[in-house]
């Protein structure tokens, strides 16, 4: 056996500079970042832990009252919904925030990594701990005896579009508050919207004032869009498609204008 | 004809109502080893991070490799060591080095590189149960992992024990053997001294002295000794060689220098110890040796503190 990274090996430190190829570059990134969200500890309690004891705990106590409709089949587009968030937002928010304050960020930026590629891992970690997140869920609804209906790629859609709504938003944090006051802000945030967003509890719970308002979050349009598809098998929810639109180009642009990168 | 590997010229850097840096001009060769010897606060950070792309300059130029420090292709041909930080608290050492070099077409091995700066045991400890020097020489071997043509060094061997020191300052010299350009930062006067092809001295944002070290320092020994103040040096003269040099600064202070290529010998010792027993003068602190860099340096800069 022969080794060429052993202890004895000379190091040849002749100037050899040349980056990586793109896709190189981001995919260690994007590997580095998933590990770092799935081997902290706060992180899985928000990604993973606190959606599933919601889903059970609910559709197991009858606490809600919705007519005729299943728990199980209220309550798992909304849980999905809380996951895209806990993790496109709070997340992302808290990571990208202490990345900054460590100098982290900065340098990254002396490396062949560019500012572009970066995001782009950024994002393709998200992506791949929300697909972590979903088939947890998926397999406990199921287990739980959901039956979903409805046009799948339709639900991508939302969740794509819902991603980048709340990538922009914990960026926009991230990028210009210092990282405790993201820390701070990013869970207030997430308790407002689990609790106003339609996420658990449904929408027509608030009083009438109040509906409309609560109906352009961001995180009311993902659940209700995802629970029109795959509760009540709706083609295509307009009304939350166009809403998660607008927070995701209003937000990303405005992340890109302020971020800060020190 | 080949540019060099970095050229400052009239760099300003204000903050607020703080000059940091001003109108600092400055050149390191390739393949050379440049030392910017400065105290705290004369703006060493400010104009290397500036060199480095972080932050703009408020006037001035700079050419990186002959290049904007802002241009992209730089990032793979210049290797970056912060003063402290830039690394995820919860990555572990060895993680930390495989990421950065995969960034790169054709990196050393991390793991030797890690061998080599004496982190082997330390590979899966987080980087923030990491000792400070251990930090330090991570920082330091992801400046280097992907074989730049030149590593910006800010105070690489703050804070370290000798042992690493030692390592750090092993590992400089080889880089600069093989061809690697080297510009860094510093206040420790032995690792200038020991290290550096040419030293800046930089102080209040300019060059306040460059050269080699060894011009700064002067070839030559002096002969040292402090006495009561006002001897009659030009009496001295006469019994000396000609050709020597005789000063009092400070005042009780005296420096002799021989002549020219001969220097301090036993000749020139025998004559000033037997000139102050006539005159009844007994020479305390007597000392032959060369101007250190710190005298240089301290003569520069001035003694108060800051």
């Amino acid at each position: 056996m022969t080794t060429t990274d052993g202890p004895g090996a000379t190091l040849d430190l002749t100037p050899a500079p040349g980056a990586a190829p793109m896709w190189r570059m981001v995919a260690a990134q994007a590997g580095a970042e998933v590990k770092a969200t799935l081997r902290n500890g706060e992180q899985l309690l928000l990604t993973l832990i606190i959606p599933v004891l919601l889903l059970t705990g609910f559709s197991a106590a009858p606490l809600l009252d919705l007519g005729t409709t299943r728990r199980v089949d209220f309550l798992t587009p909304g849980v999905l919904a809380l996951a895209v968030m806990s993790t496109a937002f709070t997340g992302q928010a808290i990571a990208t925030g202490f990345e900054r304050r460590y100098g982290v960020l900065k340098r990254l930026g002396a490396t062949p990594l560019s500012r572009g590629g970066l995001m782009l891992a950024k994002t393709l970690a998200v992506l791949v701990v929300e697909a972590v997140q979903v088939v947890v869920i998926v397999a406990v609804a199921f287990a739980l005896g959901w039956q979903p209906r409805g046009f799948l790629p339709t639900a991508i859609l939302l969740i794509v579009l819902g991603t980048a709504a709340f990538s922009g938003l914990g960026l926009l944090m991230a990028g210009t508050l210092r990282a405790e006051a993201t820390l701070a802000g990013a869970n207030l945030v997430y308790l407002i919207l689990l609790a106003c967003g339609g996420v658990v509890f449904p929408l027509t719970d608030f009083p009438g004032g109040v509906q409309p308002a609560l109906e352009l979050l961001p995180i009311s349009a993902l659940a209700g869009g995802l629970r029109a598809v795959l509760a009540d098998g709706a083609a295509l929810p307009t009304v939350s498609v166009a809403v998660l639109a607008c927070w995701a180009a209003a937000s990303l642009a405005l992340a890109a204008r302020t971020f800060r990168w020190e | 004809m080949e540019s060099p590997a970095l050229e400052v010229v009239d760099l300003v850097k204000r903050y607020s109502r703080v000059t940091a840096v001003d109108g600092l001009t400055l050149a390191a060769g390739r393949g050379a080893v440049t030392a910017i010897l400065g105290p705290n606060g004369a703006g060493k950070t400010s104009a290397i991070e500036i060199c480095e792309g972080f932050r703009r300059a408020d006037g001035g130029t700079v050419r990186v490799l002959g290049l904007e420090p802002s241009r992209p292709e730089l990032r793979a041909r210049v290797g970056v060591m912060l003063q402290a930080g830039g690394v995820p608290p919860a990555m572990r050492a060895g993680e930390w080095l495989r990421l950065v070099s995969r960034f790169s077409a054709s990196p050393l091995p991390p793991q030797a590189l890690l061998d080599r700066l004496g982190l082997t045991r330390q590979a899966r400890t987080p980087y923030r149960r990491l000792s400070g020097g251990e930090q330090q020489r991570l920082s330091l071997a992801a400046a280097v992992v992907g074989r730049p043509e030149l590593v910006f060094l800010d105070e690489p061997t703050a804070g370290l024990d000798p042992q690493a020191r030692h390592a750090c300052w092993q590992l400089v010299r080889d880089l600069r053997a093989a061809g690697v350009s080297v510009v860094l930062t510093t206040h420790h006067m032995e690792e200038a001294e020991r290290l550096a092809d040419r030293v800046v001295i930089i102080d209040r944002g300019r060059v306040v002295a460059e050269d080699t070290p060894a011009a700064l320092t002067g070839a030559e020994r002096q002969l040292r000794f402090r006495a009561r103040p006002g001897l009659n040096l030009d009496e001295l003269l006469n019994a000396l060689p000609g050709g020597s040099a005789a000063k009092e600064s400070p005042s009780g202070h005296y420096i002799i220098e021989g002549p020219a290529r001969v220097g301090v010998g036993p000749e020139l010792l025998a004559t000033v110890t037997a000139w102050c027993a006539a005159e009844g003068v007994t020479a305390d602190d007597l000392s032959i040796e060369r101007r250190t860099l710190e005298d240089v340096f301290l003569e520069l800069t001035g003694r108060e503190l800051r």
